[in-house]
């Protein structure tokens, strides 16, 4: 196991907070573990647990086998950190950076070329530039590449992807795919849906708890309720007639359509006679497979 | 459909730099209007001109029927702002904050009071009137700082993604927010990382490079693309995109 995690807690003022509520889980070598969750989950006390900036109440945590107390040492040196605040030195430039952080861990940007190449190639172009003054999608990619060239066992990144556009997230999680190639465990947390099928298993984390580990497929197929799609150009209206008929369990936008469950089994034809009774008429009615965002949203509402 | 945002060539440089070069765009009463772009497309630039915050270079705008060059002022009182970053005060109450930005906007205080009313029920937060902001969960204050940018009855409300860290649930309450207003014939410009989230626009306007690089429905963009989501039409239009360093 590259991080064993057992029953961490954690609480700010004065116990009356609950930030981490006895979370368990384990990570093996070379996987992609996503921490899924909104602001206020938890995911940023645990990665400052696991990269010992933090004390835990209780429980116990392990990185590549190093006890979080007693070896914080030899995990400040042996994983990188990608926190979700730009936390470089902005007065610096780009290379300046990586020198900075190359040095620290005594090492040389040459020694581990190989493994920042791919990302560091597309800034490189930028490397005199002064980190503050690069964009969004540029300072994750140097962010990255710094908390990597001290070949790291395992590298934890604290929503890496959050305001960056939908072109930058997808470069970025190909760096991840490659990375991961090479066996570098990864722990990463994110917002987006998206993303959580990217990983090889997520935890998908509220105030604190873990809902559910497991592989996005086997989350996805463990959805309860037969989910509908339905397809309109008069979202709003048609939303609150659903949410307004007997049987309706769950109604919500999703995209360009609107999911919805029901308390007892139905179909597509009586869905659409309610809608067409209500006017409704040029409308499709589908069933569907639930995505990992239904999956979440099902699990928050319980 | 009223337009109620009209630009032509819309243009802002700094120097030598092209933020945005000749928008040109009509936005209607009540209509919900996607902004998207990659970072550094130029949105902020567009979205600071047409609160009247900075300057164009040349080109024409107006914004409900005001100027962009000669009645910032008016423009000012007649429309909401909204960004992640929201404006609230987390050591005032909920009900102050509400009257503070019901105060700056010069409405009365009996007119205060009523929208108070009307805005706690509406946000089912008349449990929290005394409440410190700072103690509320965040999709709360999340809702309660569109509700706030909305107060004066604005024509036109410009969130700058305004649902970022939240889960889908509080998401989608949210979303449910925006329809509301929308439907009441307020009209919302809105920008977003979240493509599921264009989805639920009816027309999306995608920057790329300072120019507006499409403009239309989500359905006829998806056609025009040949795309299954707009996440795909998004990827097609930004994947070459130049600036990537500013």
């Amino acid at each position: 196991m590259m991080i064993s995690v057992s029953h961490i807690t954690k609480t700010y003022n004065k116990g009356t907070i609950h930030a981490i509520n006895d979370i368990s889980f384990e990570v093996e070598k070379g996987e992609i573990f996503g921490l899924i969750g909104p602001d206020g989950a938890g995911k940023t006390s645990l990665f400052r647990i696991l990269t010992t900036l933090l004390l835990a109440d209780s429980g116990e945590a392990k990185v590549n086998d190093w006890d979080v107390v007693k070896d914080y040492k030899k995990i400040r040196n042996g994983v990188g950190y990608m926190p979700g605040r730009f936390s470089l030195y902005q007065d610096l430039s780009v290379e300046e950076n990586l020198n900075f952080f190359a040095t620290i861990f005594d090492t040389t940007i040459e020694e581990n070329y190989h493994l920042i190449k791919d990302i560091y190639e597309q800034i490189e172009p930028f490397k005199d530039r002064r980190a503050g003054k690069l964009s969004g999608g540029m300072k994750q990619k140097l962010a990255l590449c710094c908390a990597l060239i001290h070949k790291p066992v395992v590298l934890f990144l604290d929503e890496p992807t959050t305001g960056v556009d939908s072109v930058s997230r997808k470069e970025f999680w190909d760096m991840l795919m490659k990375l991961k190639a090479q066996e570098i465990t990864i722990l990463v947390s994110t917002p987006y849906m998206d993303e959580a099928v990217l990983c090889d298993r997520l935890a998908l984390m509220q105030e604190g708890k873990i809902l559910t580990i497991d592989t996005p497929e086997k989350i996805r197929a463990s959805y309860p309720l037969q989910l509908f799609a339905v397809k309109t150009n008069h979202t709003y209206k048609v939303l609150n007639e659903l949410r307004n008929y007997k049987d309706t369990e769950s109604c919500f936008a999703f995209g360009d359509s609107i999911h919805v469950t029901f308390k007892t089994p139905t179909d597509e034809k009586t869905i659409s006679k309610y809608l067409s009774d209500k006017g409704d008429t040029d409308l499709t009615v589908e069933k569907i497979e639930p995505t990992i965002e239904d999956s979440f949203i099902q699990m928050l509402k319980n | 459909m009223e337009p109620v945002i009209v630009t032509e060539k819309l243009t802002k440089k700094f120097d030598d730099f092209v933020a945005a070069n000749e928008l040109t765009f009509e936005v209607g009463k009540g209509e919900i209007f996607g902004f998207l772009g990659a970072n550094g497309a130029g949105k902020t630039t567009a979205m600071r001109m047409l609160c009247g915050l900075l300057k164009p270079s040349s080109g024409k705008a107006t914004v409900t029927g005001f100027d962009i060059y000669t009645q910032t002022e008016q423009i000012k009182k007649n429309i909401g702002y909204m960004s992640q970053k929201f404006s609230l005060y987390d050591n005032l109450t909920v009900k102050e904050n509400i009257r503070f930005y019901g105060g700056i906007y010069g409405m009365r205080r009996k007119e205060i009071a009523v929208k108070t009313d009307e805005l706690l029920s509406m946000l089912q937060l008349q449990g929290e009137a005394k409440t410190l902001v700072s103690e509320l969960p965040l999709g709360w204050k999340q809702k309660l700082a569109f509700s706030v940018s909305i107060v004066h009855d604005p024509s036109i409300v410009f969130l700058d993604e305004p649902t970022g860290g939240v889960d889908p649930v509080t998401r989608r309450q949210f979303w449910d927010q925006i329809y509301y207003a929308a439907d009441k014939g307020v009209t919302v410009f809105v920008t977003t990382h979240y493509m599921d989230e264009a989805e639920y626009c009816n027309r999306v306007s995608i920057m790329v490079d300072g120019v507006i690089a499409a403009l239309d429905s989500p359905a006829a963009l998806k056609k025009q693309y040949h795309s299954s989501s707009m996440q795909d039409v998004f990827y097609q239009l930004a994947r070459n995109a130049k600036r990537k360093a500013d």
